[in-house]
């Protein structure tokens, strides 16, 4: 073991960088299960945004016109869901995995002549000064803008679903379409533009893949991003800013596993120290606020349960198929946590998600 | 009318088989092919793609092909391959270690139709083995790895932990340490063949970690796209991966599969195919180096062509002793050379290796 190269920071940095196209891709899909419809083609929009940015970007030689390109791309593709799904009625799990399917082979088929293509490269935000501050510089300052971009339109999100009348009125369309509609709300235009919404957010996070954290086209290159994508809005019960924790959560599990790797390090180190960490903020926040304070401690107490582990056996290796599962088995654990939390509706999902509106009903 | 053909030609297509028409020649062959990535991805599936359409090229109106690509590993493959069976296709390429049971298990089941798996070890009367000694290419970037690095640090981004990663893996760095004795790898286990995205992150942790020369062996040319952002140096893999890291590429081990998918058409097409297990290196071409880069020296050219050269000439071993097993007991002798069954079945790391090989 060799302590004296892990670099928190950077692995920290690298972690947002995995998480960001997640976040961008769920955001969008808690936009679009709020308003009621469930659309499990996230994976094909994601693909679709990651070829029509990545050829935006090329023809133009602007990352910028890239995003707006995929943004479109993904909304358009979506909107044929969502035309199908509202309109002529189709199923929407049938329908949203078809669009997975089609989403991938469109972009095979419009990326053929990108293969191997360098895609301009997408800039740093560099602020004068404040990214030589230590540690706090290259933790807050060192990344692109879509990163920041991606945090905002959370808080965005997060803003207009509970501060705001549109919000509340999607919402209410997802809760109870037919009461919705009864208050003479316009059920399907809402609906719609929810979808659209969805696929510019998941179009903008392929394109993230595309054009930032790899930078080139190859078939397939989501790899399954889409899926882990719903997976975070289920684990976030349908709430924004637990959708970003989820994204850094399920994009962190994969980069330290890749880094203790590097390391030879056993991965219950650093993640027992995370713990700690974030356990002790928790703690901190629940006192203050007067709630109850078990799940903090319970976080506390795995936290050194892990550290420990991690300190008795620093070399200890898990085995790959463990390590591949960890972000569903991460997802089951908080689901279970979850539910046993029966002050609050435990899982909040929208009461009309995936079901049929027909005005004649 | 129809049905009654149809009737009168399964009940012929019976006799015949039953009379042994295995043996025949025949003048037209439906060939399938089953890919585990996408045929663009630039790797290991796009490689056997071109030796599909070199096949094509050659055999013209004689051939039919077709392809499945992207196909799981596991209950879904077997749907695929059973369904190629079923569609008349006489011949059936499995291109990847994972296919490997649900390949003899369809094989059983479909007895006139032939079958191809590569990288496996499980035969049957109608089922061949095939894979390329791509621990030779192994040894001779191991060289040029030991070499060139300047940190003494080799990153290396390996799939599973089958044999045929270990073997590559050890290769690599007993011909690495032969050159460079204070050479150390740093191995990360991806647990796929193919996700651009979590490679280049597995490259990005190596790099962090102070490799400034990257290995892989995966399918993806993700790891090359980072090395040539790093300005680091780096292989490619199954195919020539310069485009993605014109300045990164120092040169990349190329899987060559042509020759012998025309020599198994070929033989369909003679009636003279019969399940034998083959496995080529340099010396039958399906190993091939790309390219060499010209920031590769003089003299480490030379030594790494001297190497392909011996390995062709089979006066070289990759794998000769003295050579102990990474807990310190021996497994080759001075002078002693590891046996095809040996290398097939490798589970265990060489000496120096540090980590422990995932289960």
């Amino acid at each position: 073991m060799d302590l004296s190269t892990l670099d928190p920071i950077a692995l920290i940095v690298s972690l947002i960088i995995a998480a960001t196209p997640l976040v961008l891709a769920a955001t969008g899909e808690l936009v679009t299960e709020k308003s009621g419809v469930l659309n499990l083609g996230v994976e094909g929009m994601m693909v679709f945004g990651a070829i029509s940015g990545f050829a935006a970007a090329v023809e133009t030689g602007s990352p910028w016109a890239g995003f707006l390109a995929a943004a479109l791309g993904g909304a358009v593709l979506a909107l044929l869901f969502g035309v199908m799904t509202q309109y002529l009625l189709s199923n929407q799990v049938a329908t949203g995995l078809a669009l997975t399917m089609f989403g991938l082979g469109l972009a095979a088929l419009i990326g053929q002549p990108y293969s191997g293509v360098k895609p301009p490269s997408f800039p740093r935000l560099d602020i004068p000064g404040l990214g030589d501050i230590p540690v706090l510089g290259r933790l807050l300052f060192s990344f692109d803008a879509m990163v920041y971009l991606s945090v905002a339109l959370v808080a965005a999100v997060w803003w207009f679903l509970t501060r705001t009348r549109a919000g509340m009125i999607l919402r209410a369309v997802g809760e109870n379409h037919d009461a919705a509609h009864s208050l003479g709300m316009k059920v399907v235009p809402i609906r719609l533009a929810a979808i659209a919404f969805g696929g510019a957010c998941a179009g903008m996070g392929g394109a993230y893949l595309s054009l930032v954290r790899v930078p080139q086209w190859t078939e397939g290159m989501t790899a399954g991003a889409g899926w882990i994508a719903l997976a975070i809005v289920v684990f976030a019960s349908w709430k924004p800013w637990r959708v970003l924790v989820g994204a850094y959560l399920f994009g962190g599990v994969t980069i330290l596993q890749l880094n203790t790797q590097a390391l030879s390090l056993n991965p219950a180190l650093p993640a027992g120290a995370g713990l700690i960490a974030v356990g002790l903020v928790w703690l901190g926040l629940s006192l203050r606020a007067g709630r109850p304070a078990d799940l903090p401690l319970a976080a506390l107490v795995l936290g050194v349960a892990a550290l420990a582990f991690g300190l008795a056996d620093p070399r200890f290796q898990i085995g790959s198929a463990w390590l591949s599962m960890a972000p569903y088995l991460v997802t089951i654990l908080v689901l279970v946590v979850m539910s046993r939390d029966r002050t609050r509706a435990a899982l909040n999902a929208p009461a009309s998600l995936g079901r049929v509106f027909h005005v004649s009903g | 009318m129809k049905l009654a053909a149809t009737v009168l030609a399964a009940a012929a297509a019976l006799a015949l088989g039953a009379s042994g028409v295995l043996a025949q020649a025949k003048d037209h062959v439906k060939v399938g092919f089953v890919y585990v990535g996408p045929v663009g991805d630039f790797g290991w599936s796009y490689q056997h793609d071109v030796a599909r359409k070199a096949v094509e090229e050659k055999f013209g109106d004689k051939v039919e092909t077709t392809f499945v690509e992207s196909v799981p590993e596991g209950p879904d493959a077997e749907r695929v391959i059973q369904q190629m069976a079923r569609s008349g296709t006489d011949l059936i390429f499995t291109t990847s270690f994972g296919y490997m049971d649900q390949t003899v298990k369809v094989a059983k089941m479909f007895p006139n139709v032939k079958f191809e798996h590569a990288t496996g070890y499980k035969r049957a009367d109608n089922v061949s083995t095939y894979s390329s000694r791509f621990y030779e290419g192994r040894h001779v970037i191991g060289l040029i790895a030991g070499k060139m690095t300047k940190t003494n640090t080799i990153g290396y981004i390996a799939s599973f932990p089958i044999p045929e990663v270990v073997r590559g893996i050890n290769a690599a760095y007993l011909a690495a340490k032969s050159v460079n004795p204070d050479v150390k790898f740093k191995i990360v286990w991806v647990s796929t063949w193919f996700d651009p995205a979590k490679e280049a992150d597995a490259a990005k942790a190596l790099i962090e970690q102070g490799a400034d020369i990257i290995m892989q062996h995966t399918d993806s040319p993700a790891a090359m796209t980072i090395a040539q952002e790093n300005g680091i140096l780096a292989f490619g893999q199954a195919s020539d991966m310069k485009q993605f890291g014109p300045d990164a590429q120092l040169t990349s081990i190329m899987d060559h599969w042509d020759p012998y998918y025309i020599s198994r058409v070929q033989a369909v097409l003679d009636g003279t195919w019969e399940s034998t297990d083959t496995w080529g290196g340099f010396d039958t071409g399906m190993v091939q180096l790309a390219e060499f880069s010209d920031k590769i020296p003089e003299d480490v050219k030379k030594l790494a062509m001297d190497a392909r050269d011996a390995i062709a000439a089979g006066t070289l071993h990759p794998f000769t002793g003295p050579i102990n097993k990474q807990d310190g007991s021996p497994w080759l002798a001075e002078g002693e050379v590891a046996d095809d069954g040996t290398l097939l079945g490798m589970n265990f790391y060489v000496e120096g290796i540090e980590g422990d090989l995932p289960k």
